[in-house]
């Protein structure tokens, strides 16, 4: 029988979804859309390769902490303290390297052990004591930015010199290994999805998104296909002098993580008990979910993905400071979670949502910042943005209850 | 009648100076849907808690399958067979059907979900209760009308080849429609097999779906009876002074 369904009802499938309040990417994909448009009009830099490189490099370390808050987030958690504690981590890493000559892939994992420790610590007092996230968060929001302060040094900044953090950031994958590199991820999510579904039809289960998949399959290596084209192309204004071309490589590093986060949250027990313990605690606590230990570890794996995005900030600016992380990154990672359709209620949410909300914060402050607009005028956009995105989520939430 | 498959004997149990149980028997038989009632306080819900092992009782005995059992917890209960549909459902809106039957209890192959053989057994679950209002096993709990979040409900307590099921006022939220899908759903439980508990205090559903009444007044057990052999104002009476006739 699952060749009777047809692309037009699964589309409808997929319509009678959105009508009751599962929207999910649908609002920031539109708006990245729109977004790219309007300044790609105004500005004839927007759409070159070169921003293109540009605005990945500055979005990522806000897409890296936000990744890491859609876990919290999911459990109808916060953590405000996420921005200072990549900051923390990263400071302990520049520290590592630069006064302490260990190698890089000794100090990163210890820095991304330093996060979990330090995340373990909130969730604990969140979990066990029963306080607030909110509350504990803005504890150590203070507490992480006097640590950052202790670490670096007031008004001090440290500089770092290893080759392979800075990479990060700053270089990029020759041209044939970002095809390399493109043809495999494509490769492997074909591969996964049709896997997938040749199991369910195996089990002789119905498989009505099937042609769906197909078609937003089709759209992902099209845009892959014109993003990977876009940054092999030679963007560096002299270029006998430096070559600059490829994927950098931050593109891949965000890759991996959203590989693994997406695995662990769709895929195993695990992540089905934070959807779980997100949407209703105590229904989780009596199927004999362990409901502290999942909440700990949610906390957990958000600040170490925050230690990595320390690593991401500190390859950025070749430098720790005192204010790395702070300002608005994590305002900044926690509207690019809900911008992208993960929800403040928890439950809802996927982290693949938080990398396309990331980009529309991006997308907003390097598209103006292009046409000249004071940073004003930025914030006051993104935080209409914000609101906007909130406002969907709210409202289709009422969408969903009264159908 | 036949020997019931589990069945409380002088069963006591006080909170504090309250006693709360004084006494109690009670009995549930395979294929068979008994009924308990009892006004509000009377003890019905103390009863199946002590059941479904989140109270222990001071004194009693429970023999489960003809044998001397002991029930500490929430998991011996499991483990035994007996499962308990509490009335606020305890289901999670985000999740689909499949997710929410299996949810605590997932199969795991390797270290990943084993969805499509979740999907097939929820399926078998739900056909096997003649249920077929439910236009598809992967849409989420919060699509759902209150009948068909009772079936999901009740579909999870059977998916473990469980004995005995216990219910709490499962019509109490529910249009007239929809109570008599519920109410079709546990005879079709019981005639699977299983023992099923109703409270309620709606006794025009006692009269319909129940085979025994268990009437309890202010703590003790008025009278366990059989259906037939009383009418509504019988019932009445038991609940309301706690005399036999």
């Amino acid at each position: 029988m699952s060749q009777d369904l047809n692309i037009k009802q699964s589309a409808n499938d997929w319509w009678s979804k959105v009508k009751a309040g599962q929207v999910g990417a649908l609002p920031a994909l539109l708006g990245l859309f729109v977004l790219c448009i309007v300044f790609g009009v105004q500005s004839s830099v927007f759409l070159t390769p070169g921003n293109l490189a540009n605005l990945l490099t500055q979005a990522a370390a806000v897409i890296v902490i936000a990744m890491g808050l859609v876990f919290v987030l999911l459990l109808g958690e916060i953590d405000l303290s996420a921005g200072y504690a990549a900051g923390v981590c990263g400071a302990l890493l520049v520290i590592m390297i630069t006064e302490m000559d260990y190698p890089w892939y000794l100090a990163f994992p210890i820095s991304v052990l330093a996060g979990v420790l330090l995340g373990a610590v909130i969730g604990y007092l969140v979990a066990q004591l029963k306080i607030p996230s909110f509350v504990v968060t803005l504890a150590t929001f203070l507490a992480f930015q006097g640590l950052l302060l202790l670490l670096v040094g007031e008004g001090g900044t440290i500089r770092i010199e290893d080759p392979v953090i800075l990479a990060v950031e700053n270089k990029n994958l020759s041209v044939s290994y970002s095809w390399i590199f493109f043809l495999l991820t494509a490769g492997a999510y074909l591969l996964s999805g049709l896997l997938k579904f040749r199991k369910r039809r195996k089990a002789g289960l119905v498989d009505n998104l099937f042609k769906l998949w197909v078609i937003k399959t089709f759209i992902l290596i099209a845009i892959g296909t014109i993003a990977t084209w876009a940054l092999t192309v030679e963007r560096s204004n002299n270029p006998d002098l430096v070559s600059l071309r490829g994927i950098p490589y931050v593109v891949p590093v965000i890759l991996v993580l959203l590989v693994g986060a997406t695995f662990v949250l769709s895929r195993t027990s695990f992540g089905l008990h934070i959807y779980a313990v997100g949407g209703n605690a105590e229904a989780a606590r009596r199927a004999g979910i362990n409901v502290k230990m999942v909440r700990i570890t949610a906390f957990m794996i958000c600040t170490a993905f925050a230690a990595v995005a320390g690593m991401i900030f500190v390859s950025r600016a070749n430098s720790i400071s005192p204010t790395t992380g702070g300002s608005s990154t994590l305002l900044y990672a926690v509207g690019a979670a809900v911008i992208g359709g993960t929800s403040l209620f928890g439950g809802k949410g996927k982290v693949s949502d938080a990398i396309l909300g990331g980009l529309v914060v991006a997308v907003i402050d390097n598209g103006m910042a292009l046409l000249g607009y004071p940073a004003g005028i930025k914030f006051m956009v993104t935080g209409a943005v914000l609101l906007i995105s909130a406002t969907i989520d709210a409202v289709s939430r009422r969408g969903a209850s009264t159908t | 009648m036949a020997s019931p498959i589990l069945s409380l004997k002088r069963v006591n149990k006080s909170f504090g100076p309250v006693h709360v149980l004084k006494d109690v028997d009670f009995s549930a038989y395979a294929g068979k849907v008994t009924a308990l009632v009892g006004d509000n306080g009377a003890g019905k819900s103390t009863l199946i808690k002590c059941i479904a092992g989140i109270y222990t009782p001071e004194t009693g005995e429970f023999i489960f399958e003809g044998k001397p059992v002991t029930i500490s917890g929430p998991r011996d209960a499991t483990e035994l067979g007996i499962e308990i549909v509490y009335q606020d459902l305890a289901l999670c809106d985000n999740l689909d059907i499949v997710h929410n039957m299996f949810l605590g209890r997932e199969e795991i192959s390797g270290v990943t979900l084993n969805e499509s053989s979740m999907e097939s057994l929820a399926k078998k679950t739900l056909d096997g209760l003649s249920v077929r209002t439910v236009k598809s096993i992967r849409q989420k709990v919060a699509s759902l009308s209150g009948g068909q979040r009772q079936t999901v409900a009740i579909a999870r307590a059977v998916l473990w080849n469980s004995k005995v099921v216990i219910l709490d006022e499962p019509t109490a939220a529910l249009g007239v429609a929809q109570t008599e899908q519920v109410l079709k759903l546990v005879r079709q439980l019981a005639d699977n097999g299983l023992a099923v508990i109703v409270i309620s205090h709606n006794l025009n559903d006692v009269f319909q779906v129940a085979d025994n009444i268990a009437a309890m007044y202010l703590g003790s057990m008025a009278a366990q009876v059989e259906k037939n052999s009383v009418n509504q104002n019988d019932v009445v009476r038991l609940i309301t002074t706690g005399a036999q006739k």
